[in-house]
């Protein structure tokens, strides 16, 4: 009788104990994936902020590049040239972006095939390769029909092209989170649909265009692959003066830096991955910021 | 909405007078009267313009890649192109075609290689982030992680790479014997955690999408966390977790900075990744900073390797999209 129940309880308690060590043991290994993530990412970190703080000196942003006198050199004419393609980038991506989403969103009737294409199309666009936009540039802008050389005005079109889908597509997830019963009220009140989408929806939803634009907009600043198609890369010792002047950004001052292995320019190198991180991270930490701090859950 | 609109439209009553009453008898309103209301279609126009300008941009990019790579196939054979093995573009004088060979294979081996090595990076510890995410973390602990997740996604391409040449390679030396400082091992495994975030957060979002009754119909049945995350919320979420793969092997297709910087330049075909090897997009970045005459071949050939990798990042991406449709119609 004893053994019986035994040689039943055995299995049993067996059985359990095999699935709690499965279950620690798969509990443990997704942790350790995560822990992979957060060592390499805070390894990063650490390099690069401890080989960057030491050339982080305002001659960084004071002077211009040199090939000659990297100790002293900076990078002010690609700091200056991040900030103008980053505003062109800006003034063409978000009202098209913007505009493109309000249509999709507001306007367009879903059923219909022509507005599922563009849909289809924009997803597309979204996860095609960054160089491609700039190949489309250099065939279009900087060549061929606009042929406008390699200036700071072919570089703000290609980050636009580039971040175009994404303003789109967190757009519009910012409007579809917006109630339907604001805009229901809205036109029963007798609002026309464009002062609807004007004064009740787009208001609403600028929380979320807000962190997905910003969000797009770090990713601009961090681009350098279509940039280097579209002539960036050229050595530029001015500020840019206007939307035709030759330019040059950090993110490609950064890969211009790499042939050159002497330890002062990898000193300046990591000076303005420091840089350009800072910029960055700021822009990320708004975004989550405005994220959490004005996204309302209806 | 619809029911609003019906109403205002019944309530118009477009002269039908059906629900005035009888004794009514004042000069009457015609409530469906309209004005014309030019500006609203004015901003409709600008609206549908903006929309239509995203299908401009895919009409421009085939357009831009087509006519400079038909010119190349005019001296170059498909097959020669597809099949060849030895790419010497950059060799010899820059305007003649027949001194070269431009076997597009040593490119996409690379590329192929590269891949690999990111995934096998990215799908073990995207995937392990995003069950964690979505099945075991409390609130207060997704709130820490997803921005490290966003962090690690915000930085630029041209800094991993970077670290890849100057910090990962030399560590990763002391384990593997590499012959030149650029090998495909370091740029692999960087650009892999370069994708983790995208292979987790779209996992996380195909998790999070499966009905919480399916969990609770498995612990009812006495199943545990482990048990029904793999065998219940897995298997229901495995279409939208693929599309997240798939969209992660299309980042590392094309992905350019981190190959330029850390792979070199040197088109060779090689399956041993302690070599360096230039990947497609690696060609592409290195002849548009370098000194490429327009109208030389080696300038028509960046636009066929170009529309080729275009080509196949589409091909992934409908993929992916007709993945993530399928599961989306599940539920």
């Amino acid at each position: 009788m004893t053994t019986a129940t035994l040689t039943r309880a055995n299995p049993l308690t067996g059985g359990r104990r095999r699935d709690g060590i499965a279950s620690a043991v798969f509990a443990g290994l997704l942790w350790l994936c995560l822990a992979l993530i957060c060592v390499f990412l805070f390894f990063m970190l650490a390099v690069i902020v401890q080989k960057g703080v030491a050339r982080l000196d305002l001659n960084l942003i004071t002077k211009q590049p040199s090939k000659i006198r990297p100790e002293t050199a900076g990078v002010q004419s690609a700091l200056l040239g991040t900030l103008w393609v980053g505003g062109i980038t800006a003034l063409i991506a978000m009202p098209l972006g913007i505009a493109a989403a309000v249509y999709l969103e507001e306007y367009a009737n879903p059923a219909k095939w022509w507005n599922r294409a563009i849909e289809l199309n924009i997803q597309n666009l979204a996860a095609v390769p960054a160089v491609i936009y700039g190949i489309l540039t250099l065939g279009f802008i900087v060549r061929g029909p606009v042929s406008i050389g390699a200036v700071v005005m072919a570089g703000g079109v290609a980050l636009a092209l580039l971040i175009l889908p994404v303003i789109i597509i967190t757009t519009r997830e910012a409007l579809r989170s917006v109630p339907r019963e604001i805009r229901d009220g809205s036109l029963a009140l007798g609002a026309t649909q464009w002062q609807t989408t004007w004064r009740q929806v787009l208001p609403a939803a600028v929380p979320g265009i807000a962190t997905g634009s910003i969000l797009a907009m770090s990713r601009a600043i961090g681009e350098a692959a279509p940039l280097i198609l579209v002539g960036a890369t050229t050595f530029v010792t001015f500020n840019p003066d206007g939307v035709l002047s030759k330019y040059t950004t950090l993110p490609v001052q950064i890969y211009n830096l790499v042939p050159q292995d002497r330890q002062a320019f990898r000193d300046l190198a990591y000076a303005a991955i420091l840089l350009l991180i800072v910029v960055l991270l700021a822009m990320n930490a708004v975004a989550i910021w405005l994220r959490n701090r004005y996204q309302r859950r209806w | 909405m619809t029911t609003s609109r019906s109403t205002a439209e019944t309530a118009g009553g477009r002269s039908s007078g059906s629900g005035r009453p009888p004794a009514w008898r004042g000069s009457t309103i015609d409530l469906g009267q309209q004005h014309p209301r030019y500006g609203e279609r004015v901003i409709k126009v600008i609206l549908v313009g903006a929309a239509w300008l995203s299908v401009a941009v895919t009409i421009g990019i085939v357009v831009s890649l087509l006519a400079p790579t038909v010119t190349f196939f005019t001296h170059v054979g498909l097959g020669a192109f597809l099949f060849g093995t030895e790419w010497t573009g950059g060799f010899g004088n820059k305007f003649v075609w027949d001194d070269k060979s431009w076997g597009v294979l040593p490119l996409v081996v690379a590329t192929a290689i590269v891949t690999v090595i990111a995934l096998a990076v990215a799908v073990p510890l995207g995937l392990g982030a995003a069950i964690y995410l979505s099945e075991y973390a409390s609130e207060r602990v997704r709130k820490v992680l997803k921005p490290v997740l966003e962090v690690l996604a915000g930085i630029p391409t041209v800094v991993y790479g970077f670290l890849a040449l100057t910090i990962f390679t030399p560590i990763l030396a002391n384990l593997v014997q590499f012959n030149t400082i650029h090998n495909m091992l370091s740029p692999g495994i960087v650009m892999g955690f370069m994708i983790v975030p995208t292979v987790a957060s779209l996992g996380e979002d195909a998790m999070s999408a499966v009905p919480l009754a399916l969990r609770q119909g498995s612990y009812a049945l006495g199943a545990n966390r482990m048990k029904t995350t793999l065998r219940v919320v897995f298997p229901a979420a495995l279409s939208g977790i693929v599309a997240a793969i798939v969209l992660g092997i299309s980042r590392a297709v094309g992905e350019t900075m981190i190959v330029t910087i850390a792979a070199g330049s040197r088109a060779q075909l090689t399956f041993d990744p302690r070599e360096g090897a230039q990947t497609m997009t690696g060609f592409i970045a290195q002849i548009a900073s370098g000194d490429a005459p327009q109208g030389s071949p080696v300038y028509y050939s960046l636009f066929a390797v170009g529309a080729l990798l275009f080509a196949v990042t589409l091909l992934i991406n409908l993929a992916s999209i007709r993945l993530v449709r399928k599961y989306r119609q599940v539920y």
